[in-house]
């Protein structure tokens, strides 16, 4: 059923219709209102069979859904950012145990400097835990995810995160196809577990893994994920079959078969590049993009395919390599090797800084005459920087950097975008 | 596609205008995006949002830059924030106050701009007549309708009462009728 | 609570009792317990928490009717019961974290209660570590939502699995290798520490109590008495670690009874936030008798006694003893 709705309220009602049976719920902006939302719907009644807890942390909400998941019930949580750290080691846990938990990030900066709006550095930090990691493009694609993520994680038993951004894509009203409760059914059938704990057949899970194992457990998830790449398209068209829509997969590509110029992104950003694609073509640029939908798995085999033939490629990425320059960068490079092409890596919009049509097409030109550099920060302010680093070459006690740059930037409440 | 930008403070119901807008273009059968820009999250700090209505599947993720239309709850901003960067000559203003553009210290601004695409709007009074609170988005939306006649009145007054439960729902359509109301006889008497 | 015939626990070996009926003998005496902590484990020699985990699960499994499900802290007793490939645990069991223990409890009650099964019960349990210390979030979270978990504090008094550190359990003057027996006030210092019983008592929970692994009978009872109950339950268990403590292994009974009369570690019982009943001291001993068999207090005593911290050790007793009225 067609709806107008905000983003993250989409997401709380597909998950609902995936039948969680446990919910943890913490607070943190950006992603805030879909745990309400879920909880309201518990509370109201029309969330039936499910255990909504409010946890006391992050490092809880990870901790309870590790537990229920285990105990065998289809559990979910959410956070961003901050709490994305606070739960990690349970993060590493969860993944490391075999738990097909479901969890939404909103994406969103971690600190310090403390800040609330979007990049992708949180999903981003915990990228190795061994999850699956998907990104939306769009808020139905975010809905659409999370229907995929459970059947995708209690098939492989991995747990799954849908990244999202946050506040552009969790508090934007967009809109969007709600699917309705036999669809979801018939596409995500009841949880069986492959291990878990039950007094009539006890196991022990957990248990300390020495030298002579370790290795070969840390392999076979490394397999699973392997395994995801097959399996992450396949339930794209399954999906594509029971809900008459695209969603998900590995990558998509737009206007890229012939393009000479191919921008990589993740999430919501593709929107707006496929927009400059759209008016870059009209004046006759060969250009075209790759939005990854599944970061992990990394899809390097469909990723190499849909870049081989261009002559550069421009990853925009919402995150940073601090010391390095780019993150999926890094991933684009492996799945050129021996392919040669020019690759830029361009880090935009951390912190939630605007992306707009100009900067991209401005960025896009200067990369169809390859003068750019190999890593560039999009709309830096090179006089706040050269003037901030002459301040600390001046004197000691500088106090603290980022107070001093909000300083010279002035209000940003009397500013647009 | 149409872009709009409404500006106010924290508490004046900034987001939610935006959300209803977008809500009403989708009752019409088009597709609309709102979706906010805030500071730290509190009463009084200035707040935008944002609504794109389009007829296909609204994909730029931006903020809006180049307004077709400019909604503004409170004008204490006008002279704080850089309320009309990107508005073109022959964009829309819409200013909650009870004054005119000149008292308002914008006539410069608006002299030599064809006089029927800005308007100002009783807002807050209406929204404290009809509601019993100063927030004054319904009301706008009215007025939006009626100046910009990009959204019908009909589609306003269903989005308010989807958002509002029933008895506050009411109130706000009764605001938004009357600012709807004003906002016509303010053109035709332009137009006139 | 036994009122008819009086036991005196001598030592390790009177759990049998003849003389008693069947529903009043221990279930150690019991032929078919379930042994839910399985020998074959790779505990120390003399490990109180080893004795105190099979004491207090095989007691819930039989109030439970075997429907018990473990949750298990990061620490010595996870570490010697799952040395993989094997397992000493019976019963289903899960390791998750070191300071998540009383969360993971938590989740796998709600699936319970959601996949219905109401007669399966959970218990968290972990050192004085993963509770006092890295688990205390978790853990008064879980007090606070009332969830149905029985968490088990095996208290040992120290951060014993990764090499005998000082953790917020470890009493004062106690030497371990972050409070080392050097300088002026050697060992642990004066006016540190906390008080976890106590501190679930003020969350109000339906159930707390400390137990010690020198009353089994008194054990048994309080497990079995909080599994009567729904809703969040603590038990605190006094478990010697006769490595960390320098004590000697065959002692670990007789050092855990000393405690218990000496008035250092008072035994009793809480419901809703107020103390319902305590066991009394028998007979009552200088701390000295206590401190002067681990190791751990050697610094006190020697050519030059300590007397003044000796003293404020039997303070902290006599306080106890007020506090508590274990003298009646």
């Amino acid at each position: 059923m067609l709806k107008q709705t905000e983003g993250s309220h989409a997401v709380a009602e597909a998950v609902a219709l995936c039948r969680p049976q446990v919910i943890c719920a913490y607070p943190i902006t950006p992603q805030t209102h879909i745990v309400e939302g879920l909880g309201e719907m518990v509370k109201a009644g029309e969330l039936v069979n499910c255990e909504y807890i409010n946890v006391e942390s992050e490092f809880a909400a990870m901790s309870v859904a590790i537990g229920a998941s285990a105990a065998g019930a289809r559990t979910y949580t959410a956070t961003s950012s901050q709490g994305l750290l606070f739960m990690a080691e349970a993060v590493y846990n969860a993944a490391g145990l075999g738990l097909p938990i479901v969890m939404t990030i909103g994406n969103r900066a971690i600190g310090a400097p403390i800040n609330i709006w979007n990049d992708h550095s949180d999903s981003m930090s915990m990228r190795d835990a061994g999850w699956i990691q998907l990104y939306a493009e769009t808020n139905q694609e975010a809905l659409d995810l999370h229907i995929q993520a459970f059947r995708l994680a209690e098939e492989l038993v991995c747990p799954v995160m849908v990244c999202m951004d946050g506040f552009i894509l969790t508090h934007a009203y967009e809109r969007v196809d709600m699917p309705t409760q036999r669809q979801v059914d018939a596409f995500l059938p009841p949880y069986v577990p492959r291990q878990v704990l039950d007094p009539s057949d006890p196991v022990s899970i957990g248990a300390l893994v020495g030298p002579e194992a370790f290795t070969e457990v840390r392999y076979l998830s490394h397999h699973k994920q392997l395994r995801a790449l097959g399996l992450i398209p396949e339930l794209a068209a399954e999906f594509k079959k029971t809900f008459g829509r695209e969603s998900g997969g590995l990558i998509r590509t737009y206007r890229s078969e012939d393009a000479e110029t191919i921008v990589v992104a993740l999430g919501s950003l593709n929107g707006t590049v496929q927009e400059v694609v759209d008016a870059m073509r009209e004046s006759g640029s060969r250009i075209g993009s790759v939005s990854i939908c599944s970061f992990r798995p990394f899809p390097l085999a469909v990723l190499r395919e849909a870049l081989r033939s261009a002559k550069r490629v421009v990853v925009l990425e919402k995150c940073l390599a601090v010391g390095l320059g780019g993150i999926v960068s890094d991933g684009v490079r492996k799945s050129l090797s021996g392919i040669q092409l020019n690759g830029y890596t361009v880090i935009a919009g951390l912190g939630g800084r605007a992306i707009t049509r100009a900067s991209l097409t401005r960025l896009f030109e200067d990369a169809e005459r390859d003068e750019l550099e190999q890593v560039t920060f999009l709309d830096l302010n090179a006089d706040v920087v050269s003037h901030e680093l002459e301040r600390e070459s001046r004197t000691r006690r500088t106090g603290p950097t980022a107070e001093a740059i909000l300083r010279r930037i002035g209000t940003v409440a009397s500013q647009i975008g | 596609m149409f872009q709009i930008r409404i500006h106010g403070r924290g508490g004046q119901g900034v987001v939610s205008g935006a959300e209803m807008l977008s809500v009403a273009a989708f009752l019409e059968g088009r597709y609309a995006q709102a979706f906010p820009s805030f500071g730290s999250e509190r009463m009084g700090a200035p707040v935008m949002a944002f609504c794109r209505i389009d007829d296909k599947e609204i994909r730029l993720r931006e903020p809006v830059l180049d307004p077709d239309a400019l909604i503004v709850q409170d004008q204490t901003l006008l002279h704080q924030v850089d309320l009309f960067s990107g508005l073109p000559a022959r964009g829309y203003i819409l200013i909650n106050s009870t004054q005119s553009f000149d008292e308002l210290g914008l006539g410069g601004f608006v002299r030599g701009v064809q006089q029927y695409r800005l308007s100002t709007l009783p807002a807050t009074e209406l929204a404290l007549k009809h509601v019993g609170r100063a927030v004054p988005n319904a009301a706008l939306l009215g007025g939006f309708a009626a100046t910009t006649g990009v959204i019908g009145l009909a589609s306003v007054l269903a989005a308010i009462r989807e958002k509002f439960p029933a008895a506050i729902a009411e109130k706000n359509v009764a605001a938004a009728r009357e600012a709807f109301d004003i906002a016509t006889h303010a053109r035709e008497a332009i137009d006139a | 609570m036994d009122t008819q015939i009086k036991f005196y626990q001598t030592g390790t070996f009177t759990v049998g009792n003849r003389l008693l009926t069947e529903e009043q003998r221990t279930v150690q005496a019991d032929m078919h317990r379930t042994n839910s902590l399985n020998s074959g484990h790779r505990a120390c020699q003399g490990c109180g928490e080893a004795l105190g985990a099979r004491y207090a699960i095989d007691a819930a499994m039989r109030a439970t009717g075997n429907q018990l499900i473990a949750v298990n802290a990061t620490g010595c007793l996870e570490v010697f019961s799952t040395p993989y490939p094997e397992t000493s645990w019976q019963i289903p069991w899960i390791h998750s974290l070191f300071g998540n223990a009383a969360a993971v409890a938590t989740g796998v009650a709600a699936a319970q209660r959601v996949l219905g099964r109401t007669d399966v019960r959970v218990i968290a349990q972990g050192g004085d570590g993963g509770t006092t210390d890295i688990g205390f979030g978790c853990l008064s979270g879980m007090f606070e939502r009332n969830d149905d978990v029985l968490y088990i504090c095996y208290d040992n008094e120290a951060y014993m699995n990764t090499g005998v550190q000082r953790s917020s359990a470890t009493p004062p003057t106690a030497r371990t290798a972050t409070t080392p027996a050097v300088g002026t006030a050697p060992g642990n210092v004066f006016g540190t520490g906390k008080n976890v019983p106590l501190i679930a008592m003020a969350h109000r929970i339906p159930y707390v109590a400390t137990a010690s692994v020198a009353n089994l009978r008194d054990l048994e009872q309080k497990v079995t008495h909080a599994m009567e109950i729904h809703g969040a339950r603590y038990i605190h268990i006094f478990v010697p670690c006769p490595l960390g403590w320098g004590s000697a292994p065959e002692d670990t009974i007789l050092i855990a009874r000393l405690a218990i009369e000496c008035g250092l570690f008072p035994l009793f019982e809480a419901h809703d936030g107020k103390v319902t009943s305590r066991t009394p001291i028998r007979r009552q001993v200088p701390v000295t008798e206590y401190l002067n068999k681990q190791k751990r207090f050697a610094h006190l005593f020697g050519k030059t006694p300590d007397t003044a911290r000796i003293d404020q050790m039997q303070r902290m007793a006599d306080q106890n003893i007020a506090d508590f009225g274990l003298l009646q």
